[in-house]
């Protein structure tokens, strides 16, 4: 197998994933103790903390999305359902055979398709979910004294719930995707690139990354 | 430049959270600096009693001092007399009831049930002289007690049963002539004995508040402010504010915290917005009767047993009655934790008369309204004091008896110990049926806890609302309260999901290993 070691993963980009991962762990951890299911901090401080953060994480966004918009990155989000089911198979029987991934990484596709699907529904659903959830916890008044009164929401109850709901998501997650680490070219490849930048990627200059024969003999496995 | 700018954020962002995490919180509001040093000026009198002559006495009756008095100050009984400490009743507007006139009249409590027919002993706490069980004038001027609440001599004492006289043998001219602004002696003298004991009715006023520390109350403690009553209860004519919702109803006339603390008096923006919901003394007064006991159950069906055909008593340990055969059983407790309910300022009351609809078997008798969706309404700390007493079942109206009278025979239950002849009696005298029947029902009186506040470091901290089980506000259910509540579809399914999560990437890296070993054993595929 021919491999080209690849810068993919920028520097900008590799911090805002660790700082968002790190932000988001904290968040959960200060998150589910204010909510009752932990104690670590204490409700005060954990409070105190759960608003820094949260304040934090916001300024990073605000900073990803620019950088996604500038350098065109976001395009590595846009889904497509083709795949998908090619990747499920891979996940659920290629990989125990040692097959190589269906599609292959590159610097113009470095998400596959289940990716592409996963972080979409993150970066468009979950996230500004909780982000829009939290910022009406943080600035739920009832009553709006001294403030607009159209605004007056009269309970937290259903703000909160949805903020909780999007937490077990993410949780959810995060211990799925720690695993998924694992399963690049090698246990670490994965977890190197996005510390370092570098990945060693198989070297096919014009193809649009896309494994032909394996997709070809995974959907010949499908009809058998 | 993109990797400038990204150290550049990275420093930003670890300084914005490095600060807003450790920067010094604790500077105490300026504010507090001001108050302290404007508590700290105690006014001197401008005038000094002694050396006027018409003060010089001797003076034969009480009546003879107010009279003085007010040969000087000329319009001031025209204010007492307005006052409600003069009438004994206010006019309230009560929602879904009208204009109401509200007072020991016509009004009902769980403890000695009330002042008809008993008015004698209990003009020992009305600010005038004369009053009996027919009546009391309350357009007579020189009747208003003027010492009871000017005294500085704290000697001025009123007799028992005496229709509001005081002690007979004291000598009045010593006392007119020290006459000052009410300090905590002359307002404690009645407050903190309702009920007829030492903190029996309200729980955080006690005669350990006539010299106390901080650490039972912060604003009165000697070695603090060492405020007075009227530092709050700010008065002007006569016109005292605050009051309390066993007898009143409206929403006015309240002695509050804001008008010294601001409405927004904490550092910390996420404690000021609680305010929107929680007054004050529900996260500062975290406990009530720190140092002697109050009564929190009084049950009227054991009354009247005898001894050997006389009345007896039993005490606690700590020389608390808890059994009177006059009045009952008892119980007290010290160190409290108030109950909290949602209240906007107005209540309803139970009034002498009232019938109470068949089913029913608990009277609320001064009903708090609020709720959380109620704009206006906080959550305060409240005393809830509960008995069992007196039930006409065929009026279903409240029994008034009459308890006290001079002599057996009188139908009075202190002497006679007989409940038919006293409920006669005492409803008689208020005009009212008794059907000739009478049983016991229970009873809740509501006294918020205003007094007694703690040190700031001895205040509710979050978790004791802020957390799942048995928290201060677990039976105030009308609202999503963080640490509390949860939806239990979403923390069950949340869980389910993480340990599916789990379950899934276990199995499959279990999957996964098991799969590797047996290729690199050459198994085959
Ligand atoms: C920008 C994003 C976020 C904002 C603005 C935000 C804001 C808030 C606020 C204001 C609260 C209420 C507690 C308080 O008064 O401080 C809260 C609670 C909570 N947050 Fe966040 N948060 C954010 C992100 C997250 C993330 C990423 C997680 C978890 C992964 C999380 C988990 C939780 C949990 C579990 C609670 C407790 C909810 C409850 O029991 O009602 N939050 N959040």
């Amino acid at each position: 197998m021919i491999t080209k070691t690849v810068y993919i993963y920028r520097a900008f980009e590799r911090f805002w994933h660790w700082t968002q991962a790190l932000l988001i762990m904290f968040l959960a951890l200060t998150g589910f103790e204010i909510h009752g299911s932990i104690e670590f901090f204490g409700f005060e401080a954990a409070v105190t903390y759960h608003n820094v953060a949260a304040y934090a994480l916001i300024i990073l966004i605000v900073f990803a999305i620019f950088w996604h918009l500038t350098t065109g990155e976001w395009r590595q989000y846009i889904p497509s359902l083709t795949h998908v089911r090619t990747y499920m198979n891979y996940y659920v029987f290629g990989i125990f055979r040692d097959e190589p991934h269906p599609t292959r990484k590159s610097v113009l596709s470095k998400l596959n398709p289940l990716q592409k699907l996963t972080y979409f529904g993150l970066k468009v659903l979950i996230i500004p979910g909780m982000l829009i959830s939290g910022l009406f916890y943080i600035f739920y008044r009832y009553p709006q004294k001294h403030g607009i009164e159209a605004l007056n929401i009269e309970s937290l109850e259903i703000i909160a719930i949805i903020h909780t709901a999007g937490a077990f998501l993410l949780l959810a997650f995060l211990i799925v995707h720690l695993y998924l680490m694992t399963t690049g070219e090698t246990v670490f490849s994965n977890l190197r690139a996005m510390l370092t930048g570098y990945e060693q990627l198989h070297e096919e200059e014009e193809d649009q990354g896309i494994n032909i024969q394996v997709i070809s003999e995974a959907d010949e496995e499908e009809k058998a | 430049m993109k990797r400038i700018a990204g150290i550049l954020t990275i420093v930003a962002l670890t300084v914005l959270v490095a600060y807003t995490m450790f920067a010094p919180r604790s500077a105490p509001p300026s504010h507090m600096t001001e108050l302290r040093a404007r508590m700290k000026q105690k006014p001197p009198p401008t005038v000094d009693h002694a050396l006027f002559p018409q003060l010089q006495g001797p003076f034969e009756r009480p009546q003879d001092v107010a009279g003085t008095c007010i040969s000087c100050h000329n319009h001031r009984h025209t204010e007492v007399m307005q006052s409600n400490h003069w009438n004994w009743e206010r006019e309230e507007y009560i929602v879904g009831r009208g204009v109401v006139y509200i007072g020991k009249k016509n009004a009902m409590n769980n403890f000695c049930i009330g002042a008809m027919g008993n008015e004698q002993s209990c003009a020992k706490c009305h600010i005038g002289f004369g009053m009996d069980d027919e009546g009391f004038s309350y357009t007579d001027a020189t009747n208003i007690d003027c010492l009871i609440c000017h005294d500085q001599t704290d000697t001025y004492a009123k007799a028992s049963e005496a229709g509001g006289a005081p002690e007979p043998s004291l000598d009045l001219g010593i006392i007119a002539r020290s006459v000052g602004r009410p300090d905590r002696d002359n307002c404690g003298v009645c407050h903190f004995y309702g009920g007829g004991g030492n903190n029996v009715k309200h729980g955080d006023l006690d005669e350990a508040m006539f010299a106390t520390t901080r650490d039972v109350d912060v604003h009165m403690g000697a070695d603090g402010m060492d405020m007075t009553c009227i530092d709050c209860h700010v008065t002007e004519n006569h016109n005292i504010a605050g009051k309390l919702y066993s007898l009143s109803s409206m929403n006015r006339n309240r002695a509050t915290c804001e008008p010294c603390h601001t409405e927004l008096p904490h550092e910390d923006e996420i404690l000021n917005e609680h305010t929107l919901k929680v007054a004050c003394q529900t996260c500062h007064i975290p406990v009530y009767a720190k140092v002697n006991a109050t009564k929190t159950h009084w049950n009227w069906s054991t009354a009247g047993k005898l001894e050997d055909g006389q009345p007896y008593h039993v005490e606690d340990e700590n020389g608390n009655h808890t059994y009177l055969s006059i009045k009952g059983s008892f119980t007290w407790g010290t160190n409290l934790e108030p109950e909290y309910q949602w209240f906007n300022g107005t209540a309803s009351h139970y009034l002498l008369g009232d019938t109470v609809p068949a089913g029913s078997d608990l009277i609320v008798l001064n009903e708090l309204h609020g709720s959380y969706a109620d704009e206006d309404s906080k959550i305060i700390p409240v005393k809830v004091h509960r008995a069992v007493q007196p039930f006409d079942p065929g009026t279903r109206m409240l029994i008034m008896p009459r308890l006290y009278a001079e002599a057996v025979g009188d139908s009075a239950f202190w002497k006679d110990f007989d409940w038919v002849k006293a409920a006669e009696a005492g409803m008689g005298h208020a005009g009212l049926p008794f059907s000739g029947d009478y049983e016991f029902i229970k009873t809740e009186m509501n006294w918020p806890v205003n007094h007694m506040v703690a040190t700031k470091e001895n205040t509710v901290q979050c978790t004791e609302c802020h957390t799942r089980e048995d928290g201060r506000l677990a039976k105030l259910t009308d609202f999503y309260l963080p640490g509390r509540d949860y939806s239990p579809l979403v923390e069950n399914g949340g869980v389910a999901l993480l340990l599916l999560s789990f379950l899934g990437v276990l199995i499959h890296a279990g999957v996964r290993i098991g799969a590797s070993r047996r290729r690199k054993n050459g198994g085959a595929r």
